[in-house]
């Protein structure tokens, strides 16, 4: 009702404004209405509870807030929420998400489907506040979906995507968006209308819930030998599935209100040769580049993957077939392997053309270090040249 | 606006208004359809600490995410900040560098030995507490800005500062600051 009263007064003389992708997170999940909230503040990701403990205050949101003592608890209050058959949406960062880590499985397996937008961070030691993927990489088997936003509008949008995915599957998600770089600049985002929103979005319906008292169900049960190797196949069976109702709601999406999401952004892909894989914010750098490098008529192209859980190989080599070198720029560290987005893109390759595509392996951007665009041009001039070896090369 | 897109950067100290400037300039740069990017150097924020806050503005998206590295317009809020800055070095020949400061043009070009370009000096931290009762630069840097490059029209920005901080300064404080806004604008 409020709500309504809002919209109205001020929303929709101003539907662009200037905000950063936290307080982008907190329109969406304003206009989302969720029944719960569970919140627990950690840098990078603050402003968005508190962006939101504010629009509560001010009557914006009807939600109940959830204050608890750690993200281990804030995880586990989701969790309770959803499985009564609250709408429950919460968000965090690196050890935030580590602490949660746990229970992140439980959610999943209980088919629980919760929202928590993530503001990528550094894991410690040694401590560091800043952006990066290493936290949302450590939990990317946990049964998550995960969508990478690479600005503010992007947070904005795929808020309401990965809801409506969320409460479609019924498998939780993960809205993801750099530390930083995205969480607090300040863009300029494209609001949509309240009421549309709310019709997009709908009412939501758990099949399942504790609350329900004519359909009694248990959750969490014991699965032992006989069952649980069975469950995680059904698991395993349908979050894949997810794949086709994420492309399915972004068609949506983009049918009303013009705004087009896909598994990844081509940008200039078409005919290149030499293509850059990324996730998130830096995605926009290396578009910049592309266009300089374009100019010259150097046939260059960036591939922006917005899905990575579940992760579509077939889709990725296809799209990359006939590119004749790549490189992969991941934001993340796996300790003693390869990097996690360069381990995919080298499976979806070699599944989709079975022949070896020479792909390079790039570290950028850990702990917030910036990258700039003339380490992205050194990018595509090692592509140029085939100054491609095994070895992962760091942009420091 | 003449030029498509602009990189200003500012140079202060945590406490002096660099951000809510850079932010008062992006709210009003959107409201004109503009784009923006509005962004700290992300250190600790301490009160008292250098700080930089970089703003591009542009009448097309801007995708890049790298920090300003040529901006077109400099702000020293502080010029105990200043000194050997690779920014100002950097800055384009056609470029703008705004002082705080009570030095004469003679004495500042002996601070600047690698600086070619031109640029303005304002006593903001005066005008400022004399209109204001606050020694924040910015409310008045911020029309001197707009007096040297319009990036944004002081119509639109004085509408945006009555939008957001009536509610938080009351009218008065808000028409005093409004008035520092202009002072900067208006001064020689």
């Amino acid at each position: 009702m409020l709500n309504k009263l809002y919209s109205k007064s001020k929303q929709e003389k101003h539907l662009v404004r200037a905000l950063t992708g936290g307080a982008a997170a907190a329109e969406a999940l304003r206009q989302i209405q969720p029944d719960v909230m569970a919140v627990y503040p950690i840098t990078p990701q603050t402003p968005i509870i508190e962006t939101f403990a504010k629009m509560k205050a001010d009557g914006k949101v009807n939600a109940e807030i959830i204050q608890v003592e750690s993200e281990h608890s804030a995880m586990s209050a989701v969790v309770g929420a959803q499985a009564a058959g609250a709408r429950t949406v919460t968000a965090t960062s690196s050890q935030g998400l580590a602490l949660m880590h746990e229970i992140l499985y439980i959610a999943s397996g209980l088919r629980l489907p919760s929202l928590m937008y993530v503001s990528a961070r550094a894991l410690s030691a040694p401590i560091n506040i800043h952006g990066e993927h290493g936290d949302v990489m450590a939990v990317r088997d946990s049964g998550w979906i995960q969508i990478f936003a690479q600005n503010a509008q992007e947070v904005y949008d795929l808020g309401f995507i990965g809801l409506k995915l969320a409460e479609e599957t019924r498998f939780p998600v993960m809205v993801v968006m750099d530390g930083f770089q995205t969480s607090h600049t300040t863009e300029r985002v494209e609001l949509l209308p309240d009421d549309e929103i709310e019709d997009f979005v709908g009412v939501y319906q758990p099949q399942n819930f504790l609350l329900n008292l004519k359909n009694p169900v248990s959750f969490g049960p014991l699965a032992l030998q006989d069952s649980y190797f069975d469950f995680r196949v059904d698991q395993q069976k349908d979050f894949l599935k997810t794949k086709n109702e994420f492309q399915r709601i972004c068609r949506d999406f983009g049918r009303e209100f013009q705004r087009h999401y896909d598994f990844f952004e081509e940008y200039e892909t078409k005919d290149a040769k030499e293509v850059i894989v990324i996730m998130g914010s830096v995605a926009g750098t290396v578009k910049e580049v592309v266009d300089r490098l374009r100019e010259k008529g150097k046939k260059v192209g960036v591939l922006a993957v917005t899905l990575f859980r579940p992760f579509d190989y077939q889709k990725i080599g296809e799209k990359l077939a006939h590119a004749k070198r790549i490189a992969v720029l991941d934001r993340a560290m796996s300790v003693g392997a390869y990097p996690p987005l360069y381990t995919e893109v080298v499976n979806g390759v070699y599944h989709a053309t079975g022949r070896k595509i020479e792909v390079a392996s790039y570290t950028y951007g850990l702990g917030g270090r910036d990258t700039f665009q003339k380490q992205i041009e050194k990018v595509f001039a090692d592509l140029e040249k085939g100054n491609i070896s095994d070895r992962v090369k760091y942009l420091k | 606006m003449e030029k498509e897109s602009f990189g200003i950067i500012f140079l202060a100290r945590g406490g002096q208004g660099a951000k809510t400037a850079s932010e008062l300039l992006a709210h009003s740069a959107v409201e004109e359809g503009k784009f923006v990017k509005a962004f700290p150097f992300f250190g600790p924020e301490r009160s008292g600490a250098p700080t930089k806050m970089f703003l591009r503005i542009s009448e097309k998206e801007i995708r890049t995410q790298e920090p300003i590295i040529k901006p077109d317009i400099v702000i020293v809020m502080d010029e105990t900040v200043m000194g050997g800055s690779e920014v100002i070095e950097n800055l384009n020949e056609n470029g703008f560098l705004i002082i705080n400061s009570k030095l004469s043009k003679e004495e500042m070009k002996k601070k600047l030995p690698n600086f070619n370009g031109s640029f303005h000096l304002i006593d903001a931290t005066a005008i400022a507490l004399d209109l204001t009762g606050n020694a924040n630069p910015n409310a008045v840097l911020l029309g001197k800005l707009i007096k040297v490059m319009e990036v944004v029209s002081m119509e639109t920005l004085t509408g945006i500062f009555r939008h957001y901080f009536t509610s938080k300064l009351g009218q008065d404080l808000t028409e005093k600051n409004i008035a520092a806004i202009w002072a900067g604008h208006d001064a020689l």
